[in-house]
C-alpha cells in the first residue's frame, strides 16, 4: 500500500469519502473503490484483483477500477499540483477590509482575552471621529476597483463607543455615493450595553453581527466575568435573544470560545440551539501554551472526538432544521472560493488590517499592541513594506508544512496569529490548530455526504 | 457511475483563469476572528 499525496480518503458518518486535493473534487465511494485506491497508483490491475480477491469478485474490481480511471482522465482524481507562478497575489496592494478598534476598553474581564481585557496592553482609549473617518477614507483610497468593502466594529467592546459607530456608518453611506463603493458593516459585541435603540440600529445597518457568549451558563461565567468578578451570562442572554428575534433573516453568529475547561464544547453549541439561536460558532481559544486553559496536544484526541460526535448530532438536527448552522461545519463545494483565494487565506497584513483608536495599522486584530507588527497608520499609509511583504508571502505554497497537506485548499494556511503565538513564526503552522481544522473539514464534508 | 458518487466535480484549476478578483468576503472577518476557514466562503464572481 502506497499513500498517494494527491488524494485524501477517510471514513466518517457511514460514508467512504475521497478528496482530490488539487482539483477540489469530492467523491463518495463504495468500499471497493476505497480499497482499490490503496494500490491504484502502485500496482497493475491484475495484482489488485489478486490482492482483493477475498473481499470482492474480479468483475466488480474491474468495473470499479474503470470508474477510477475515468475520473483520473477527467482531472478529478490524482490531479497534479497547480502552476503556482500563475497566482499573482495583490500586486497592487489593495486593501478591502478593516477591523476598527473603536474602543480599547471593555466592560467585561474575560480571562482568555487576547486584548488584555480590552486595552491591548496599552492605555484604555476610544477612537475619535477624526480617526474613524480617516480610516474609512483610507479604505476607499486603497481599495482600487474593489466595490465591496468590509468594516468590522471591534474592541475591546465597540458598544462603549456606539455614537462613533453610528457616525461612521452614516459617513460610510455618504462616501458610497461618490465612489461606487459598498460598505458591508459588521460588529462584534459582548452585548452588555445592548438596548432597544442599539439593537434596532445594528439590525438595520450591520450586514453581520457577532455575539460573544460561551454557551452554558457555568461555562460562560467561569471565563467571562464582569468588572466585579461576577458571571455575565444572565446579563447578556436575553439581550442577544431580543436582537436575534428582531433580526429576521439577516446574518448573525453567536460565538463562543472553548478552552481546556470545556472540551465537551458541543454541549455549548447545542445549548445555544436549544435557546433558539440558529447560527453558531464555537472557536478554540488562542493563547500562550503556558495558560492553564490553553488547548494542548494532550487534549487533541478528546477535541477531535468531540467534533466527530457533534457532526453526528448536527446531521440529525439538520434533517429537521435546515436553518441550523455551525460555522466550522459549513462548506461550499460548488460555489466556493477560487484557487487564488484558497491559496492566500485571510489576507491579513495586505487586504485586511486592524486600526487602533490612534489610527495605527496592524496586520489584524490579533497583532494589535505588538509594536513590531505595526504596518503604518491611516494618515500616512503603510510604511513597513517589508512586513506587508512577509504577510503576503505567508501562503500555502510558501509554508513548507502546508504545501504537502491535503487540507491546504480548505484552510488556506491557517491563522497567522495562531502560528506566531505558538511558534514565534507566522510561517510555521500551529499543529494543534491544524489537526482541529482537518477534523472539522472531514466532518463538514461527511455532513454533506449524509444530507445530499 | 455505479461505485462513485461525485459531490463536487468542478476543477479548481479552472478558476485560475478568472479567479482572484478579490470581491469575496475576508475570511476571518466574517464570524470567527480567530481561525482562518476559507472553504466555506462564497465566490462573488459566479
Amino acid at each position: 500500500m502506497v499513500k498517494d499525496n494527491r488524494i485524501h480518503k477517510y471514513f466518517l458518518n457511514d460514508h467512504y469519502i475521497v478528496l482530490d486535493i488539487n482539483s477540489g473534487a469530492v467523491h463518495v465511494v463504495d468500499r471497493i473503490v476505497y480499497d482499490i485506491l490503496d494500490y491504484y497508483t502502485s500496482r497493475p490491475l491484475e495484482e489488485i484483483i489478486h490482492l482483493l480477491e477475498d473481499e470482492y469478485d474480479s468483475n466488480s474490481i474491474i468495473e470499479a477500477y474503470g470508474e477510477i480511471k475515468e475520473l483520473e482522465k477527467e482531472g478529478l482524481l490524482f490531479s497534479e499540483d497547480v502552476d503556482t507562478a500563475k497566482i499573482k497575489y495583490n500586486q497592487d496592494n489593495i486593501v478591502k477590509a478593516l477591523c476598527l478598534h473603536v474602543s480599547h476598553d471593555c466592560n467585561l474581564r474575560c480571562k482568555y482575552c487576547f486584548a488584555s481585557q480590552g486595552d491591548f496592553k496599552g492605555e484604555r482609549s476610544l477612537m475619535s471621529l477624526q480617526v474613524g473617518k480617516r480610516a474609512l477614507e483610507f479604505l476607499v483610497e486603497n481599495s482600487g476597483n474593489r466595490r465591496n468593502l468590509e468594516v468590522d466594529f471591534f474592541g475591546g467592546e465597540p458598544l462603549m463607543n456606539f455614537e462613533l459607530v453610528k457616525e461612521l456608518v452614516y459617513y460610510g453611506r455618504e462616501l458610497e455615493k461618490n465612489t461606487n463603493k459598498h460598505f458591508r458593516f459588521t460588529i462584534t459585541t459582548n452585548g452588555v450595553l445592548l438596548d432597544d435603540e442599539k439593537i434596532d440600529f445594528i439590525n438595520e445597518h450591520m450586514d453581520n453581527v457577532v455575539l460573544s457568549l460561551d454557551g452554558r451558563k457555568e461555562v460562560n461565567d467561569k471565563m467571562r466575568k464582569t468588572v466585579n468578578d461576577q458571571g455575565s451570562y444572565d446579563i447578556i442572554i436575553s439581550k442577544f435573544k431580543d436582537l436575534v428575534n428582531k433580526r429576521k433573516d439577516k446574518d448573525y453568529y453567536i460565538r463562543g470560545t472553548f478552552t481546556s475547561y470545556n472540551l465537551d464544547f458541543s454541549q455549548d453549541a447545542l445549548h445555544f440551539y436549544n435557546e433558539g439561536f440558529k447560527k453558531i460558532s464555537i472557536e478554540p481559544v488562542v493563547t500562550s501554551p503556558d495558560e492553564d486553559y490553553a488547548l494542548k496536544e494532550e487534549h487533541l484526541d478528546t477535541i477531535l472526538n468531540e467534533y466527530e460526535k457533534f457532526s453526528k448530532d448536527y446531521i440529525e438536527i439538520k434533517k429537521k432544521d435546515k436553518e441550523f448552522l455551525f460555522f466550522h461545519f459549513m462548506i461550499d463545494l460548488k460555489q466556493g472560493p477560487c484557487l487564488a483565494k484558497r491559496s492566500i487565506g485571510c489576507g491579513a497584513g495586505s487586504e485586511y488590517m486592524a486600526v487602533t483608536p490612534q489610527g495605527e495599522l496592524y496586520p489584524c486584530h490579533q497583532f494589535v499592541g505588538n509594536e513590531k507588527f505595526k504596518l503604518g497608520d491611516v494618515f500616512n499609509g503603510v510604511n513597513n513594506l517589508a512586513l506587508r511583504e512577509e504577510f503576503k508571502r505567508a501562503n500555502v505554497y510558501n509554508k513548507e508544512e502546508c504545501s504537502n497537506c491535503w487540507a491546504k485548499f480548505y484552510c488556506s494556511g491557517g491563522c497567522h496569529a495562531n502560528n506566531y503565538n505558538t511558534n514565534n513564526d507566522i510561517m510555521e503552522p500551529y499543529k494543534v490548530g491544524c489537526e482541529m481544522e482537518k477534523k472539522r473539514i472531514e466532518c463538514a464534508i461527511s455532513i454533506l455526504a449524509n444530507l445530499s | 457511475m455505479k461505485y462513485i458518487k461525485t459531490l463536487a466535480g468542478s476543477n479548481l484549476k479552472n478558476t485560475l483563469a478568472k479567479g482572484g478578483c478579490g470581491e469575496c468576503q475576508t475570511s476571518c472577518q466574517s464570524a470567527c476572528k480567530t481561525s482562518c476557514t476559507v472553504g466555506n466562503q462564497k465566490c462573488e464572481n459566479k
